[in-house]
């Protein structure tokens, strides 16, 4: 990889001022020292998070649970607080990448990165959920804005993610068979302002299905999302999938994701 | 303490745990990567980020500039010192008589470049990250060409690969009787035709390839430690056609290795240009492959496309076989590669059956692709998925079971010389068949199938039932097919005063347990504990000679030879244990580890026998040296044919596409068993690859551009775990004719029987005629949907 | 450039001076000589880095040297004292869970982490959670019969 300057500081805002020039934070480093050693990506200087743990942790009440930005995706995963409230939040945390990589993937380095296969950026949607950063708060309907793309200004550093607790949530996961990243990720969720499907891995970012939501709202069933044909125009063609079997995954993982949450 | 009143369990056939696994689970293995010598340098290789293209310049200047730099050699420094190109092993003719063409294969590019990840600059630096930097500073002026990629469409297609050979056709070769072939299907009442592709592989061993090289002045001598096969071939065509160097000058040493499955046997490029430059550098030089690296450059494996026909009778006998396939030799012949998809692929389209005519005709092609040479199987998986699912689909055809078709035309009577060239020696093929059908519990599939209807799933069964040939190889038979080299295989063992023996075999472990196996072998055979045999092998200067491991071989030939070294060691032991016992040496029998006069309880063992000889006071020094040391070099007389019978029960999700195989049954025939837990390894690793090959993998190159798609694992899809059911596996035994030990080999057999087991389950389940490897779950979607 | 970085390695305290672009793995390969973790791949799937970071299993390739600093790390070398064997270690043995070695101490490391969070595990669970670490030997079916026996305690000799 190429050379760089590195600063580890100890709280948030020492992060945010060290944040000078071509700079990028290190959260979990998952995705960035992968990107880094094929020489794909590069910064004059890197700011660890790693040493702020203030930024780690879990937090349940007041009809909604916050994460930390540096909380693993094993902590999620594993944390009764959210197998609580949203335990469909916390199944998809636990099948993001592998058991190694969830001891150090971070909330807020995937949604940073905004991959269009991560996880993560679905149940944001779908829960209708509020990004904090060291200067305001981004809601999830704002924050994926195109591939890889987020609203984050240079050097705003996501600090919490705040999801509203759902009447009810499922999320199914297809796995695409390499990268095990999602071929197609639905998270359903059946919230006070109605039903809310998110769907990843499919189009270039994160969107909302507004003909599964429309089905939804009428029956609220495995069938109903079943039936569904989404349009194939913008959905991804690649060595693992074609546009047309993408978007009738599509509505196969949200009949399944809608009977997870019934089922619960 | 020992229990002197009964005889010692032999080692053979028991289940001994690894010696090698001491040091594995501890992490004190040494793999290539993990050695690093005094003064060691890195090396890192510019490679072509075109598929074809003419080198118009190559300009190092400021990559010599770099900090660190050493040296930076191109192709035309290799040329000036007038180093060769890489060799190929094997001469295969055409049709016509004409040898096939060899184009000439550059250690570093030359002109042109041939394919993505073709290396045409070595960078040598102080660290790796200084090489890594350099090389990116290495100007290269490209003039893209077009690219031929698709083995389909390569032979006459307007770009050629290598400007000497217009239309890209390596070689066109024929096997078999055609003209009874023709007349049989002329007569044939039924016919069945496939057509299909063998999808191409990549090896992706988890240890990526590595190569050290040290030049010493002081003898003039190299060193070379590689993650490689076969040490001493390595180090033969290295020396003698591309550097023009005595061997005795360069020591090879192949430490552990973290799998090959084939793609390690080959001399490469890389270390061939590491040992030439290490001299002018004037110190050690190190590289190891990157994983996208690997990819880009290890052999790839399989990447045939074939039309294939049955001829029958209506009661289902076999009539005549007719295979006509193209197969891919990548940019440039690696060194097996001429012989795959011909003399391991042919000869093996008899399968089981007694099927009286049979021809195949074989075009092989260059392509803008990495060459592809032997990948596990080596040309039986593809002539086994020939033959299995010919078989299958005919039974469908003429709605018979597929076990009873089987049955019909079973080879059973031994000796059988088939129509393509090999004689198997023995085998019961109805054996492991009627085990595998009570193992597999086919019985009750119609059952469970209905129960998967009514969950919405669909269920299907499919067999195969492979043979290969393998323990390669008759030198004679091989050279008379176009062998360059000799395929014995050589074992020295060596007695110590104190009654330890220390093997030497030109075998080579990497994974396939022989420290544990040989052991095992050598002290049944002297009747001394298995603790006192240690096995050496993989460093040229330890052990004198040996071709490898690769073709299933290194029992049936590697262990042969160890045998008669020690038959040797026990014919020298007997002299002087007659001379110790005063007795004729026509009087002494050797058992249980010692020497009796026959007839009576006189006896010395094994240890006394040794230290005689050592210590020679008291010896016939009038008719005999000194010493307990012997050698032996064995030349097997036939291939070995291991055979056996496959079952594989698939579930789908018609929903989905996706696949499960809920079980999958393996009954081999690999005669006589030195260890049953290496045995079943070798069998669930390959059962492993040939399903990966069935449902996940290929390796994918873009039709237009030639850049591969596949280049690491985000794309290239391994097994995992959770991808594979536990397999139910067992043997049966009809020893080998040929062989003092009369075992058959082990070790491809899964990665060959599985694919056609697999894809006749799936089309059984999803009531198709064909399904194309890998079944991904959008081809069966699309099946399902269609 | 190099920087300081300080951190425990299988119990010991190490002070090292590294390149802020070295990876952990590096790390450990390069300057403490501990090559029993393997770099398999670079895309971080293989698996056969994995060490275990304040008992947590991560995998080594996947992050710098420097994200270590002050912490702890366990490498296949220190799962169990000179002479003998982790229960786990054990069990490979015993069950031919191992055949060139290579993903091994990978594995081994994930396989303890995969019974420390679930010791119930089942087969399905156990091959799932083995998701991130590739074999291409043992077909995998070893492995899991591995795990299995040092879940119900047999594993045969734990001296080396």
């Amino acid at each position: 990889m190429y050379d760089f300057d590195y600063q580890r500081p100890t709280d948030a805002k020492a992060a945010t001022a060290a944040f000078q020039g071509d700079a990028r934070y290190l959260a979990g480093g998952q995705s960035l020292v992968q990107a880094m050693r094929l020489r794909l990506s590069s910064n004059a200087r890197l700011v660890d998070l790693g040493a702020i743990p203030a930024l780690r942790g879990i937090h349940a009440g007041g009809g909604s649970v916050t994460v930390g930005a540096m909380t693993p995706h094993a902590a999620v995963a594993a944390s009764p607080e959210v197998r609580q409230a949203i335990p469909a939040l916390a199944q998809l945390a636990g099948w993001i990448g592998d058991p190694s990589v969830r001891n150090m993937g971070t909330l807020g380095g995937s949604i940073a990165n905004a991959d269009p296969a991560a996880d993560y950026p679905a149940a944001l949607l779908a829960l209708g959920a509020t990004v904090q950063t060291d200067r305001r708060t981004i809601p999830a309907e704002q924050f994926f804005t195109g591939l890889y793309g987020t609203a984050l200004l240079p050097g705003e550093l996501v600090t919490a993610v705040s999801f509203p607790v759902p009447q009810a949530a499922g999320y199914e996961k297809y796995r695409n068979p390499a990268s095990r990243f999602a071929l197609v990720g639905v998270f359903v969720a059946k919230t006070a302002a109605g039903v809310r499907v998110a769907v990843t891995g499919a189009k270039s970012h994160v969107f909302r299905s507004a003909e599964l939501e429309a089905a939804l709202a009428a029956s609220f069933t495995p069938e109903a999302a079943k039936a569904v044909r989404l349009p194939v125009a913008g959905m991804n063609a690649d060595l693992h999938a074609s546009p047309e079997y993408r978007a009738a995954m599509v509505s196969v993982m949200a009949s399944r994701a809608v009977a997870a949450s019934l089922a619960r | 303490m020992t229990d002197l009143s009964q005889p010692p369990v032999s080692p053979i056939g028991q289940p001994l745990r690894r010696r090698e696994d001491a040091r594995f689970l501890t992490g004190a293995g040494q793999y290539t990567d993990d050695v690093v010598l005094p003064g060691q340098s890195y090396g890192v290789f510019v490679r072509s980020p075109y598929a074809h293209a003419r080198i118009q310049s190559i300009d190092t200047s400021s990559a010599k500039a770099a900090p660190g730099v050493l040296a930076i050699f191109t192709g035309a420094d290799l040329a000036d010192a007038k180093v060769g190109g890489l060799p190929c092993g094997w001469l295969i003719h055409s049709q016509d008589g004409s040898p096939m063409k060899e184009p000439p294969h550059p250690v570093l590019a030359q002109g042109k470049v041939r394919h993505v990840g073709d290396q045409l600059a070595l960078v040598v630096a102080e660290t790796l990250l200084q090489a890594k930097d350099a090389a990116e500073l290495v100007a290269v002026d490209y003039e893209e060409l077009p690219a031929v990629v698709d083995v389909a469409t390569a032979a006459g297609a307007a770009s050629a690969v290598h400007d000497d050979v217009p239309g890209n056709v390596c070689y066109d070769w024929s096997h078999g009787d055609k003209a009874a072939v023709d007349a049989a299907f002329a007569r044939a009442t039924r016919v069945t035709k496939l057509e299909f592709a063998n999808n191409r592989l990549i090896p992706n061993a988890i240890e990526p390839r590595a190569a050290n090289a040290q030049y010493t002045r002081h003898d003039d001598s190299y060193t070379l430690w590689v993650s490689n096969q076969n040490p001493h071939v390595e180090r033969l065509l290295m020396t003698a056609f591309v550097l023009g160097l005595p061997e005795s000058r360069v020591r090879v040493i192949a430490p552990d290795v973290g799998g090959g499955f084939g793609s390690k046997i080959f001399l490469y490029p890389e270390e061939t240009a590491l040992v030439w430059a290490s001299k002018r550098v004037g110190r050690p030089i190190k590289w190891t492959a990157e994983r996208s690296e690997s990819f880009l450059t290890d052999a790839h494996g399989r990447d045939h496309v074939t039309t294939a026909e049955l001829a029958m009778n209506e009661q289902g006998d076999f009539l005549a076989m007719r295979v006509k396939t193209t197969a891919n030799m990548g940019a440039y012949l690696s060194t097996f590669a001429s012989s795959v998809p011909t003399i391991l692929y042919a000869t093996l389209l008899a399968g089981q059956y007694r099927t009286p005519a049979i021809h195949a005709q074989v075009t092989a092609v260059f392509t803008n692709t990495a060459p592809v040479d032997a990948y596990r199987g080596a040309g039986r998986p593809e002539a086994t998925y020939v033959v299995e699912r010919l078989v299958e689909t005919a039974a469908r055809d003429l709605g018979m079971s597929p076990v009873d078709i089987r049955r019909r035309n079973f080879i059973t009577e031994f000796p059988y010389a088939t129509p393509v060239g090999l004689t198997y020696d023995t085998g019961n093929y109805a054996a492991h068949l009627d085990r595998a059908l009570e193992l597999a519990d086919v019985a009750g599939f119609a059952a469970r199938r209905d129960k998967s209807k009514a969950a919405g799933k669909l269920r299907g069964l499919g067999y195969s039932c492979y043979i290969e040939a393998c323990g390669l190889a008759p030198s004679n038979i091989a050279g008379a097919l176009g062998a360059r080299a000799g395929l014995f295989e050589a074992g020295e063992v060596r007695v110590h005063p104190t009654g330890t023996v220390t093997v030497f075999t030109g075998s080579h472990s990497h994974g396939q347990g022989h420290e544990t196996t040989f052991a095992q072998v050598v002290a049944a055979r002297l009747g001394i504990p298995v603790e006192n045999v240690e096995i050496v092998h993989g460093d040229t200067g330890r052990v004198p000679f040996g071709m490898g491991t690769y073709g299933s071989r290194s029992l049936s030939v590697g262990g042969t030879a160890i045998v008669k070294a020690v038959d040797k060691v026990i014919a020298k032991g007997r002299k002087i244990a007659a001379h110790l016992l005063e007795a004729a040496d026509s009087d002494i029998e050797f058992e249980n580890g010692e020497f009796k006069v026959a007839g009576t309880d006189r006896k010395i063992p094994f240890g006394q026998v040794a230290l005689t000889a050592y210590v020679p006071h008291n010896y016939p020094l009038d008719k005999l040296e000194p010493g307990l040391n012997e050698n032996a070099f064995y030349d097997p007389t036939n291939f070995t044919y291991p055979a056996g019978s496959y079952v594989c029960e698939v579930e789908v999700d018609p929903e989905t596409g996706r696949t499960r195989v809920d079980r999958f049954t393996a009954v081999d025939d690999f005669g006589n068993i030195v260890n049953p837990m290496i045995v079943q390894g070798q069998v669930h690793g390959g059962i492993a690859q040939g399903l990966g090959q069935a449902m996940l993998e290929g390796a994918r190159y873009d039709p237009e551009s030639g850049q591969l798609l596949t280049g690491s694992y985000m794309d290239y899809c391994m097994p995992r775990a959770d991808d594979l059911p536990s397999y139910q596996v067992d043997h049966t035994v009809t020893p080998c004719t040929h062989n003092p030990l009369g075992v058959k080999g082990c070790g491809e057999a899964g990665a060959i029987g599985s694919p056609p087991a697999f894809i006749n389950a799936l089309t059984d389940a999803l009531g198709v005629r064909d399904i194309a490897m890998p079944a991904t779950p959008e081809r069966v979607w699309r099946a399902v949907n269609r | 450039m190099n920087v300081p970085i300080s951190l425990t390695v299988n119990g010991k305290a190490v002070e090292a001076s590294v390149d802020r672009r070295t990876l952990l793995v590096q790390l450990l390969r390069e300057q403490l000589r501990l090559t029993g973790t393997h770099v398999g791949c670079d895309t971080a799937q293989c698996g056969a880095c994995t060490v275990h970071l304040d008992g947590r299993a991560v995998k080594s390739c996947s992050m710098l040297a420097l994200q270590a600093q002050g912490r702890a790390v366990t490498t296949i070398e220190g799962l169990a004292p000179a002479g003998e064997l982790h229960p786990m270690q054990a069990a490979f043995r015993e069950c031919h869970g191992l055949q060139c070695g290579f993903c091994t101490p990978g594995m081994v490391m994930a396989s303890v982490q995969l019974l420390a969070d679930n010791p119930n595990a089942t087969e399905d669970d156990i091959r799932c959670g083995l998701e991130g670490n590739l074999c291409r030997c043992t077909g995998y079916h070893n492995i899991v019969r591995a795990v299995q026996a040092c879940q119900s305690g047999q594993v045969g000799s734990t001296t080396v």
